[in-house]
């Protein structure tokens, strides 16, 4: 993004404190991540150290800081989740895709996040690509359902 | 401005003319666990029939009704006809359930579920030997106040809530002095459903007489509990009622200011939340001087950024105001000094939920429902390995019992335990079954009532993984401010692992007690004070579990990897190669027609070649996991 963008981005934002998660809620909708450009300038803006910034977006988890892939893969493991076998699911896409969670591959086809509860729990264990719920997964399914998304 | 009685008579005949339209009207259930289950889909299915068949009809959005199980749900009506709900419905049922019920005045029966016809229980002869909709299993035994709505009327349509009775409690409240309106909830005994249980009104009557100019109110819905989703789906399906309950409570407190703070993965709930508040702005039931009463509020959202010690007031609080998430020692309490230093307060969503219904109704109504000193209803989402999972609602003091097997029709596999109150709370074995759910009760039994996750396991769950699963949440959301928490859940962590990696020795047992009572004593906040709750309520009722996996590495639940291996049974094994192919690391060898070999030194536990062997309907179940030397057993998927 260019110092415009940035500065229309922030213009609805009078400059207190409690704006700095909207403002990083904003970045992050549209950059998809936090970049360190984005932290400098939000830290400008507020008046406060990049530090500050860092600090209060790596507390939540919402906040990632590396670019997202082009498919965004979610595996639950919310507790129904986790007793119907979500942590299979996550091992194995961690060994298909070669990353860990909270990465994304080199080719930048797929990010992976863990989450805690996407709120489907009668229809566990589920895994979300993109905006797409996969309900009842299976392990031998997983390749099927990630190789739709080019 | 605008005149109640005049906005509700609108409201009422608007409502009524839907229900005796004269085109049909089809319902379909778009919450957040409807569109999971593909609702979007057959919505957009009914939407090609009808134009193909140049058919007319009302398209209504509802909420959830609970019945996460059936969904997606579609109900219809047709003119003089009782509502019909059909369950699992697919795209493909689509075109046969709309030709047969709209085509042919039928409804298609091999679909349907129930009927809602009121005047006959066992059905005329158009809805035949349906059963009627609040007689099903798992709707008889509930009893719904707070998602009276949910799943039966448009939450985006200000109109339906108003036709059903909604706003007259905030509209009583605002004939009443503020004092009066806290004693009415005082009388009803309304306990926050977040989960301590504190008596709501106490804490109104402390913020009430707090000395400020501004005052702040704040309603909790950041739903961290993963396996929980009660006040999303209240959220998502009848907004209004809590934001009515919102108006109530920051009247009687006398607030100016309102913040909804609901966690960012909730998009509809968000969506849903910000066209009801337009909407109450465009009746005067929020803003300046709401329906002449001289009482000024609105009401903004935050939206949450993920962190599950935000649940704790003080860091829910620290989280508005733009820093990082951490709690602070109390007094002073935050309705005293809170927000920005004001006086604020913080309640739930269904604590919010249930006001319109005290308010309207009044205390003594409120009272018949529950048990002394536990009135009222608590919304539970029931989930795990219960055959009918969803979202329920029953009054406090129900048996155990009666809401695993009654309302959830038991477990598929023989019962083994059901964790109350989420990553906070405990986890209860089968001799607690006839234990009422009240605060005080679960108190005594080591677990807490929390929100209302409850997690259901049955003999294929394991319960030291189970507690690991919870104190690994709570270790990675711990806060790290005090180091009871931080420093004591990873020790936690860290003795459970080695447990259930087979390097446990008797001495952790102690170790994990000693260690988690000091953790529940000293730490400084909620997360803390509850986050060793699954451990020791499994060490004390499932201690015999803990002992097998540290003497005799044994998993009887076949969970924990380090302790299980896959087995291949040549007497069913037909050689049908399916599970070579499976194989992501060539674990399984063999030739064609001949049993498989598995070596275990390459297998790499990920159950490929267990559910396609599985669902094989030659071989079937010729591959098992074993743990130990107690023999094979299968896990349910």
């Amino acid at each position: 993004m260019t110092s415009q963008d940035y500065a229309g981005m922030f213009e609805p934002f009078t400059g207190t404190p409690g704006d700095l998660i909207p403002l990083l809620q904003c970045v992050q909708a549209a950059d998809g991540y936090i970049s360190e450009e984005a932290t400098a300038r939000v830290a400008r803006f507020l008046r406060v150290s990049e530090n500050v910034v860092f600090g209060v977006a790596s507390f939540y988890s919402q906040f990632r800081f590396q670019a997202p892939g082009r498919h965004s893969v979610k595996v639950c493991l919310g507790t129904a989740c986790h007793v119907r076998g979500g942590e299979i699911l996550s091992r194995m896409l961690e060994r298909d895709l070669g990353i860990s969670a909270g990465e994304t591959t080199p080719d930048r086809r797929y990010d992976l996040q863990r989450v805690a509860c996407l709120g489907c729990c009668a229809l566990a264990p589920v895994i979300q690509v993109d905006s797409d719920i996969y309900s009842q997964v299976t392990v031998i399914r997983l390749h099927e359902i990630l190789e739709a998304y080019a | 401005m605008h005149s109640f009685t005049a906005t509700q008579e609108a409201a009422r005949q608007k409502w009524s003319a839907l229900q005796s339209s004269p085109i049909p009207t089809i319902y379909v259930g778009t919450a957040s666990c409807g569109r999971a289950a593909g609702a979007m889909k057959v919505l957009e299915a009914i939407g090609g029939h009808l134009a193909e068949q140049r058919l007319e009809a009302n398209l209504v959005h509802v909420g959830c009704i609970g019945l996460c199980y059936l969904e997606p749900l579609v109900d219809i009506i047709t003119p003089g006809r009782p509502r019909i709900t059909y369950s699992n419905v697919t795209p493909e049922k689509v075109e046969s359930i709309l030709a047969s019920h709209l085509g042919n005045d039928e409804p298609l029966m091999r679909c349907a579920l129930a009927h809602h016809d009121t005047d006959h229980a066992q059905g005329n002869g158009y809805t035949k030997k349906l059963p009627r909709f609040v007689d099903l299993p798992m709707l008889k035994p509930q009893v719904r106040v707070v998602l009276r709505n949910c799943g039966l009327i448009d939450p985006e349509d200000i109109d339906h809530y108003l036709a059903n009775d909604g706003y007259i409690g905030l509209m009583n409240a605002l004939g009443r002095s503020p004092e009066d309106v806290i004693a009415e909830v005082g009388e009803a005994g309304v306990r926050g459903r977040g989960g301590a249980g504190f008596p709501t009104a106490k804490k109104w009557e402390i913020c009430r007489a707090a000395q400020s100019e501004t005052k702040y109110f704040i309603c909790n819905a950041d739903e961290g509990d993963p396996g929980a989703f009660m006040n999303r789906s209240l959220l998502e399906g009848d907004p209004h009622a809590v934001l009515e309950g919102m108006v109530i409570a920051a009247y009687a407190i006398g607030a100016s200011q309102g913040y909804i703070y609901i966690r960012a993965e909730y998009p509809l709930a968000i969506a849903r939340l910000k066209i009801a508040l337009e909407q109450m702005r465009a009746y005067g039931l929020l803003g300046h001087d709401i329906q002449g009463s001289g009482f000024s509020f609105d009401i903004t959202i935050k939206e949450g950024a993920g962190a599950f010690v935000c649940g704790e007031e003080t860091a829910l609080i620290a989280s508005i105001e733009g820093q990082r998430g951490m709690p602070r020692s109390r007094p002073p309490f935050p309705a005293i000094a809170g927000l920005h230093g004001k006086p604020t307060i913080i309640n739930n969503v269904e604590t919010l939920g249930t006001m319109p219904h005290v308010l309207r109704h009044g205390a003594s109504w409120y009272r018949q429902l529950g048990t002394p000193g536990n009135y009222g209803t608590k919304t539970f989402s029931l989930v795990g390995k219960v055959r009918r999972a969803g979202l329920i609602e029953v009054p406090l003091g129900t048996p155990l019992r009666k809401i695993i097997f009654d309302i959830g029709g038991g477990t598929l596999k023989p019962f083994k335990a059901v964790q109350t109150g989420g990553p906070s709370g405990g986890c209860l074995s089968e001799e607690f079954l006839d234990t009422p759910m009240d605060y005080e009760s679960l108190g005594a039994a080591g677990s807490i009532m929390g929100s209302g996750g409850l997690i259901v396991m049955d003999q294929d769950t394991c319960v030291v993984d189970l507690a690991r699963y919870f104190l690994n949440f709570t270790q990675h959301e711990s806060c790290g401010k005090c180091s009871p928490c931080r420093v004591g859940t990873r020790h936690l962590v860290e003795i459970l692992e080695r447990i259930t990696n087979g390097q446990g020795e008797t001495e952790d047992l102690t170790k994990l007690h000693d260690l988690g009572e000091a953790i529940k004593r000293c730490s400084l906040c909620g997360l803390g004070q509850t986050a060793p709750n699954p451990v020791l309520t499994t060490l004390r009722y499932f201690r015999a579990e803990y002992l097998l996996h540290v003497t005799e590495k044994h998993c009887p639940a076949c969970v924990c990897r380090e302790l299980i291996e896959y087995r291949v049974v040549p007497g069913k094994c037909t050689g049908c190669q399916r599970c070579v192919a499976v194989c992501p690391t060539g674990a399984i060898t063999g030739p064609r027609a001949e049993p498989h070999n598995l070596d275990a030194s390459l297998c790499i536990k990920c159950r490929a070649c267990y559910e396609i062997c599985r669902f094989d309907a030659i071989a079937g179940d010729a591959i098992v996991i074993g743990s130990g030397r107690k023999g094979t057993h299968e896990p349910t998927a």
